[in-house]
């Protein structure tokens, strides 16, 4: 029972048959949000990644299915608005979502329907994780999975804040923060995403990330002699490439695929929030309050002296004085 | 006779053998103490947010889901509190010509010879920035606070706007905790100033010291009123 079990390759792989331990514990940790901990001799394991390969996915929706089921949330009912898009938006019942889309390509004039399964992109240097305040509510495993701890959560937002993709969404119910965890519960026991699985097409894949890189390039190479000149790969440098991946037939415009950001990284702003403010901030507030103890320990203090109480009851005295002869 | 240019219409002489000179009414000070403590809570629940070394602040209020939600709540209670203390006290927090006097030789408060400067009414102009200062962040916390205030205001403005505001929401938080230390320090140092906010009163010779057109005015009308 002290074997761990084996990195799942492909979405396909069946779960060993035998008992064995999940390999996505605390000593897979490698990056914690917070200062919470992280493994001293983390189990070094190979990069993961799922790609989804847009112009294979048919928009079942089977991977929101599956995600539903795994994961056993509870998506309400939702109502129709005219589009195929159910629920509209991601919610903390549901981490992944079909985005439609109806583009005309301007060269062809043709319409195109572009459905992309939005969700988290598990990325390398992951907005989420440097907004959260609260220690090991966020992780990074050395095989690059992105994970909410839950008992850790404690609802603030800033990972919302922090996400340069706007993809985490906070419980109304018990106020923490949900998205997809890359089917974490299932990698670690050696079993592909529910998504990947569940695809007819194998628009999803999931495997290392060396080979899904190899994968989408045999795909960019089939794309681009059909015609689709721009196919490309997303894996976005700008925060350290992604363990979610898309095949983009029009990779040179991310963004008509439902706003998919053309270059993302994780705001200045946020960068900024949390490093040279709260460095120079904490700085300033000791420095502040160190010197106001040490100057009221050590320096005398204004005091307020006998003749000043005198002067006092000469004022006041006299002031009295005139109004007993009743001047006014 | 005197009227009210340099002090509020309650302040009196309270006993004149020695002479001692209300203050602070009793509403004015609870009102005090709960804005101080409102802000104490902020300051302590909000550190824990600001940095993970003071995450362990949020023990003191029952764990990290509970401080998120004390904290905003609390943001609300101050922000009322000090909106009846600006009331109150506004008026007299007004900029005045010795005022500038009074910063130029701020060197001469430090260094006890203020018998040197202009006599000043109820607040010189340490008092008045704080009051001022305290005024300007509370507003800019409470705006930036419900822009990221997740329980109640979830979808009030876009994930950049919400950048911003809680980096505009830290920085005046750390704004605001300097102006306290600065109040804090100020009223321990210059002996004689807390009980104006304990026992509501001062004494003649502090307000002679350092309120002295504050007390010429007070004095001045200790007969008035209907006594007869």
């Amino acid at each position: 029972m002290s074997d761990t079990a084996p990195q799942p390759t492909t979405a396909a792989a069946n779960p060993p048959v035998q008992a064995l331990e999940g390999n996505l514990g605390p000593a897979a940790v490698v990056r914690s949000s917070a200062g919470g901990p992280v493994s001293t001799e983390p189990a070094q394991m190979t990069k993961v990644a799922k790609l989804i390969d847009i112009s294979k996915c048919i928009g079942c929706k089977a991977c929101q299915s599956a995600c539903v089921e795994w994961n056993d949330t509870h998506p309400e009912v939702g109502v129709n608005t005219g589009s195929y898009q159910n629920p509209h938006d991601l919610t903390p019942e549901m981490f992944t979502l079909m985005r439609f889309e109806e583009w005309v390509n301007p060269d062809t004039n043709d319409l195109e329907w572009l459905i992309r399964k939005d969700g988290c992109m598990h990325c390398e240097d992951p907005g989420c994780l440097k907004a959260c305040p609260a220690p090991g509510a966020i992780v990074q495993y050395s095989n690059g999975i992105v994970d909410f701890i839950h008992e850790n959560c404690i609802g603030c937002g800033y990972c919302v804040t922090g996400c340069p993709f706007d993809i985490p969404r906070i419980s109304k119910v018990d106020h923490k923060s949900y998205k997809c965890t890359l089917c974490s519960d299932r990698v670690a026991v050696g079993q592909g995403p529910a998504c990947a699985k569940a695809c007819p097409t194998q628009a999803i894949v999931f495997g290392t990330k060396d080979d899904m890189i190899q994968h989408a390039n045999g795909r960019i190479e089939d794309l681009k002699s059909r015609g689709y000149d721009n196919a490309g790969l997303y894996d976005p440098s700008g925060v350290g490439g992604t363990h979610v991946m898309y095949v983009l037939p029009h990779a040179d415009k991310p963004s008509i695929y439902s706003n998919l950001p053309e270059n993302p990284s994780i705001s200045p702003v946020v960068e900024g929030w949390k490093g040279v403010t709260k460095t120079a901030g904490v700085a300033a507030m000791g420095v502040a309050a160190a010197g106001a103890v040490l100057m009221s320990l050590f320096t005398r203090g204004n005091r307020v002296a006998e003749h000043d109480e005198e002067a006092a009851e000469r004022l006041v005295e006299t002031d009295l004085k005139h109004d007993g002869r009743g001047e006014s | 006779m005197a009227g009210t240019r340099y002090s509020e219409r309650g302040d009196h002489i309270e006993t004149v053998d020695p002479v001692t000179v209300s203050r602070y009414r009793g509403i004015t000070r609870l009102n005090h103490w709960v804005t101080a403590i409102s802000l104490i809570v902020l300051a302590l629940s909000g550190l824990a947010f600001f940095t993970p070394s003071l995450y362990f602040l949020t023990g003191l209020f029952g764990g990290g889901q509970t401080t998120r939600w004390l904290h905003p709540i609390i943001g609300v209670v101050l922000f009322f509190s000090f909106l009846l203390l600006f009331l109150q006290m506004w008026r007299l927090n007004l900029p005045r010509r010795e005022d500038r006097v009074w910063v130029a030789n701020i060197g001469e408060v430090i260094k006890d010879q203020e018998e040197k400067l202009p006599e000043l009414g109820k607040y010189n102009a340490g008092q008045k920035f704080v009051f001022w200062a305290m005024t300007i962040l509370i507003v800019v916390l409470i705006v930036s606070g419900i822009m990221i205030w997740q329980q109640y205001f979830p979808d009030l403005v876009t994930i950049p706007t919400r950048r911003i505001a809680t980096l505009v929401h830290s920085l005046a938080a750390v704004g605001i905790i300097l102006v306290f230390i600065l109040h804090v320090f100020a009223a321990i140092w210059t002996r004689g100033t807390l009980r104006a906010m304990t026992r509501g009163s001062v004494t003649g010779g502090w307000a002679w010291k350092h309120h002295r057109k504050w007390l010429r005015e007070v004095a001045g009308r200790q007969n008035e009123g209907p006594a007869e």
